[in-house]
Formats: C-alpha cells, structure tokens, sequence
C-alpha cells in the first residue's frame, strides 16, 4: 500500500510512537524566562522556518486549493467550462464505479488490517520478551520488505502467484490439488493483502517493540510476583501500556488502505480482467485524471479521499484519546 | 500462513515449572522460524530467479537453482539493454533521492530548530498545520501538485520529482522533537555570551548535537524517495527520467503484453535484485538511525 504507507505507500512519514508528546509541544516552549533568545530574535526564527513555509505553501496548500477549486468546475465540449458547485461531489458520491472501489477498500481493511496489526504486535511481543540470536534474525528479517519499494514488493509477488511458473502453482499441482488461480477474481484481494502484509508487518512490529522497550520494567517484575504468568503480562499490561502506539500504527495503516495505489496498478497488466481501473479509489482517480483526462471529476475524487482521511484521522484520534493515554 | 500458530506464544504460562516452560520455548521459536521462512520467500525466489535464463525460469522449479552461470548474463543484459537505460534509471533515482534527501533534511533542520528555539508571529498555527500536513495523503496531493507544475512547465523534468518532495513535515516535527530534547538554552545562550551570532550558534553548536536525528531524517527522507513509486509516475512520461521504480514497472508492462515470449522478464527479475541490495545493505548498516526514527516520540 505503501501507499504508505507508504506515497505511495512508501514515503509515508512513520509515526512517532507517542503522539501525546506531538500535540503537547506547542506549549512546551512557554517556560516562563527562558524565552530570552526567541524574544530578541523574532526575524531570526522566521527566516528560519520560510523555506519551509514556502514548500508547505507550494506543495500542500496550493495543490489542496487548486484541487477543491477544480473538483467545483466541469468541463465539457459543450458548454465550456464553467462552476457546478457540488455537482462533482454529487456525482462522486453516486457514482457505482467509485463506490464499488470504496466498500474493495473496506473490506480489504477489515481484513488484513487487524491480521497484519496482530501479527505485528505477536512478534513484538516475542521479541521483547526473549533475546535469543533467533530472535535478532527475527526481527531483521520481517523489518527487511520496508526496504524494498512497494513496486518491487508486488513485482516479486506477481511473479509467486504466476499461473505459468510460480511455486505457488507448482506445488499444489504436485500434491494433486489442480491449479490455484491467486490471480483470479476469487483471491486477488486476498493475494493483495498477502503482498501489503509482507510488506508492513515487521515496520509495526518495530515501532510496537519500540513502545514496548519504552515501559518501564519494574511493572513486569511486580505482576511477577503478584503470579502473573506471561500470557497475563501480555495481555493485562503490555498490551494496555502500548495502546497508544497501536492506536497510531492503526491509524497509519488505515491512511495508507485508503490511498491503496501501488500493489493493484502493478498486477493489473498481469490480470487486466479481474484488476479494472476502477478497483480502488484512487487508482480510479488517476485512471480518470490520465486515461479519460476528466481532471474535474478526479480533483473530486482525490479531495473527497484526501478530506475522509484527514476527518478521519483527526477524529480517530481524538476519539482515542483517553484510550490512547494522550493527556 | 503463520497465523495459525500465532496465539500458541503466549498460550504458555510461565509457572516457572520447567517442562511447560521449555515447551512455550519451543513454541515460540517454531512460530519465529516459521515467520522468518515467510518473510524470506520472496528474497529467496529473486535471488534464484536472477540466476536463470529465460527458458528455465519458466521450466525448472521456480525455488531451486538451476544455471547459475547466467546471473552474470543477465546482469550484463540488465546493464546494456536499449542503450542502458537501467543504469540512467539508477543515475535518476540516485539523484532523485540524494538531492530530494539532503534538501528536504536540510529545510527540516532549519524549521524544526526554528520552532524549538524561536518564537515568531504565527508559529503555533503553522506548527498545529503541520502536525496536520502528516496526515493529508500523499497520494491526494500528486495530482493537483501535477496540474500545477504543467502550468509553469515543470512536469517532465527532474524537477517535478524533487520539488515536492523536499516538504517533509515529519521530519521537521521530529527534528523539533529532538532539539527540545537534546539541546538546553543555557548551550545556546553560553555560546552567545561568548559573541556568536544566531547563525554560527546553529552551525557550530546546535548542528553538531543534532546530528543523529539529522542522519534518521536523511535516510527517512532518502528512502521514501527511491522507493516512491506514484509521484514520478504522474509527472514523468519520458522514459530517459524514469526512476528505478517506474522504470522496472514499464519493463514489466512490457514483458506482460508479449506474454513472456522474450527475454524482459529475466530483465525485470535481475533488476529487482540490484535495486534493492543498496537499500538492504544501507538498512543492516545503518539499523540503530533507524530505530532511532521510530523511538523519537518516546525518547525521554
């Protein structure tokens, strides 16, 4: 996904592990005194801060605005361009095609989100827990598909669920099971998944084992002596004190299903009937923007996704808040 | 997969009665073994599959060895074919990364510096919307970014590629992070007692405390930009920019519509192996800046 995940997936930023920190630093700054620098170097800080402010405003704000300004406008050969207001918001949220991409998308991540999420916090548990040589190898193992571009991680994927000469193939051929179609309409979304879990899982498990390497160790070594066992650990205390970091990898994960891109625009070539270009969101958007040139109609799109994840998480956030432990 | 086995991990109470002990012991190390096996697979495949010519790669078991000899073939196929493009996509995806890299950590430096240690009219809302930006997808803003570069001509030139990537508000969020952190007032303030201006307290004495979160930031930033797939892919359409990613994906179209009858999937394969073995090597090598970026939030 990687999107993500990753831009794709891939050059999503990764989260810090405790957000409460994020949202309280703004007023972090504000001792009382120690403002003298800040104070006597006002033009200092700004110029500092302007080529960033300049990207921010070139690279986010304007594509967002020019994007919102487009997706009220239709073109057509007829009647020329001119402003429809909400029409292309209409029409999105209407739209069978577009719709159809969205509940792909829903069921993907009802999915292989808390699959890939649980699989991550098992390792991370593990490895917390024991420090063997396996262990490390473990854990560098399943960090190793971060490393690998989402595009390469689908090519390499494509390949193993190839009909003509993929292992998958070959092997429940030999053990008389007949041909496995992964590529078919029945498995591609769970061939997908597989590509996105293999990708993903071990950059949660680090940032989990990360929060988990953060806790304080007297806590176990009290439940210890209380008779806890360490299924009881896991579950009464390490999973709790963690929960704002899985909050956070869930609510990256979630961003990442959303603009779900890189994995379906790979294999389509491979399996053009089953992958059509409407089969996520966004790749629905990019196949209006740059096969049907209907750039008005796809600003709807991308800002309708882009505004949904925004809310979203925003709200998710905030939502979580107490359970996350944000003070 | 693996997830069968997954509860029995923790299924094992730790009574501290040894049998039941060495049996979770157990348990725990077939449950990683297994996963380790899962994970390499694909590793694996392409390791063995760049070793073969195009005719065993379709007729010999896809997970054995079989002509070792035509990895160096291949590799040299890889490294001529149409005029070497390959090479130019890696020269493209190297500059790509390097100057998106050091642009981006060097904006973020300045900024996340700025917001830990000056104060200055509209701060706090520029850094709220930032925290913001983290969240606005990606993949929403290449498209606009698109329509708006062709309007000042810029879409199909390196530049498309590097220009939005140098906004990394992360990066900036977690240099502030680790200023405040790591670097005292009283440090600064000596240094300006001693007569340095604001300048050479950033460059002589603020840079060099920060530079393990300068190094996360940079490969955080490097890396997102040599694996990033969907930006170069809307802006470029000339293939002589393509990077690495782009590149390999229009090669595989290509084997895709000649049905394999040719020898671009052996390409295709072999490419995939060199274009990940520099991340692989620079991600063993440089583990603990890692970490590094993924802790910050919890440093204490």
């Amino acid at each position: 996904m990687s999107l993500l995940r990753q831009q794709g997936s891939t050059a999503m930023a990764p989260p810090s592990v405790t957000p409460a920190k994020g949202l309280r630093t703004p007023m972090a700054g504000r001792r009382p005194g120690g403002l003298s620098a800040s104070t006597r170097h006002k033009g200092m800080g700004l110029l500092l801060v302007s080529p960033f402010l300049l990207l921010f405003l070139a690279f986010l704000v304007a594509p967002l605005a020019y994007a919102f300004w487009l997706s009220l406008r239709t073109s057509t050969l007829v009647g020329g361009d001119h402003f429809s207001w909400f029409a292309n918001y209409q029409q999105t949220f209407t739209d069978p095609q577009f719709l159809s991409g969205v509940r792909r998308v829903a069921v993907f991540g009802v999915v292989q989100i808390p699959l890939m999420l649980g699989l991550a916090l098992l390792g991370a548990l593990i490895i917390d827990e024991v420090s063997s040589k396996l262990a490390k190898v473990f854990r560098m193992t399943l960090f190793m598909p971060y490393a690998v571009p989402a595009v390469i991680g689908a090519l390499m994927w494509g390949f193993l669920y190839s009909p003509t000469f993929g292992p998958v193939n070959s092997i429940s051929n030999s053990l008389g099971l007949g041909k496995v179609d992964l590529l078919g309409h029945g498995l591609m979304l769970t061939s997908l998944g597989n590509i996105v879990t293999w990708q993903w899982t071990g950059y949660n498990m680090i940032v989990l084992y990360a929060a988990l390497q953060g806790l304080p160790r007297e806590v176990y070594e009290a439940a210890k002596l209380d008779g806890a066992g360490q299924l009881q650990t896991a579950l009464r205390i390490k999973i709790p004190m963690i929960s704002s970091a899985l909050v956070l990898t869930l609510m990256f994960t979630l961003i990442g299903t959303l603009q779900f891109f890189t994995e379906p625009r790979v294999l389509e070539k491979t399996a053009s009937s089953v992958i059509t270009p409407d089969y996520t969101p966004n790749l629905y958007a990019y196949n209006l923007a740059f096969q049907y040139s209907e750039f008005n109609y796809s600003a709807a799109i991308s800002f309708s996704l882009g505004a949904v994840v925004f809310i979203g998480s925003y709200f998710f956030l905030f939502a979580t808040r107490k359970r996350s432990g944000l003070k | 997969m693996t997830t069968v086995a997954a509860p029995a991990v923790t299924a094992a109470p730790a009574t501290g009665r040894r049998p039941s002990a060495a049996r979770s012991r157990v348990t725990v190390n077939v449950v990683m073994v297994a996963m380790i096996l899962y994970f390499l697979l694909p590793f694996w495949w392409l390791v063995v599959a760049a070793t073969k010519d195009n005719d065993a790669l379709f007729s010999t078991a896809a997970l054995w060895f079989h002509s070792p000899g035509a990895f160096l073939i291949n590799l040299q196929e890889l490294f001529t074919y149409n005029d070497g493009e390959y090479l130019r996509w890696m020269g493209n995806t190297a500059v790509y990364a390097g100057v998106s890299g050091v642009g981006a950590t060097a904006v973020a430096t300045l900024a996340g510096y700025a917001f830990a240690k000056y104060r200055f009219p509209g701060r706090n809302l520029l850094f709220s919307s930032l925290l913001g930006a983290i969240m606005v997808p990606a993949t929403a803003l290449a498209i606009p970014t698109y329509l708006l570069l062709s309007k000042v001509a810029l879409t199909n030139t390196m530049w498309a590629v590097i220009l939005p990537q140098l906004l990394n508000p992360f990066g900036v969020y977690l240099v502030r992070v680790y200023v405040q952190e790591s670097l005292p007032d009283e440090l600064l303030e000596a240094a300006r007692m001693d007569g340095a201006g604001e300048l050479r307290v950033l460059w002589s004495v603020a840079l060099p405390t920060l530079k393990p979160a300068l190094v996360t930031v940079l490969l955080f930033s490097m890396v997102g930009t040599w694996n990033n797939f969907f930006l170069p892919l809307v802006m470029l359409n000339n293939d002589k920019l393509y990077p690495l990613t782009v590149g390999l994906q229009s090669w595989y179209e290509g084997a895709m519509i000649q049905s394999g009858a040719n020898a671009l999937f052996t390409l295709v394969i072999a490419g995939s192996l060199v274009a990940i073995l520099p991340l692989i090597v620079t991600f063993l090598l440089l583990q603990r800046y890692w970490r590094g970026g993924l802790t910050v939030g919890s440093l204490k």
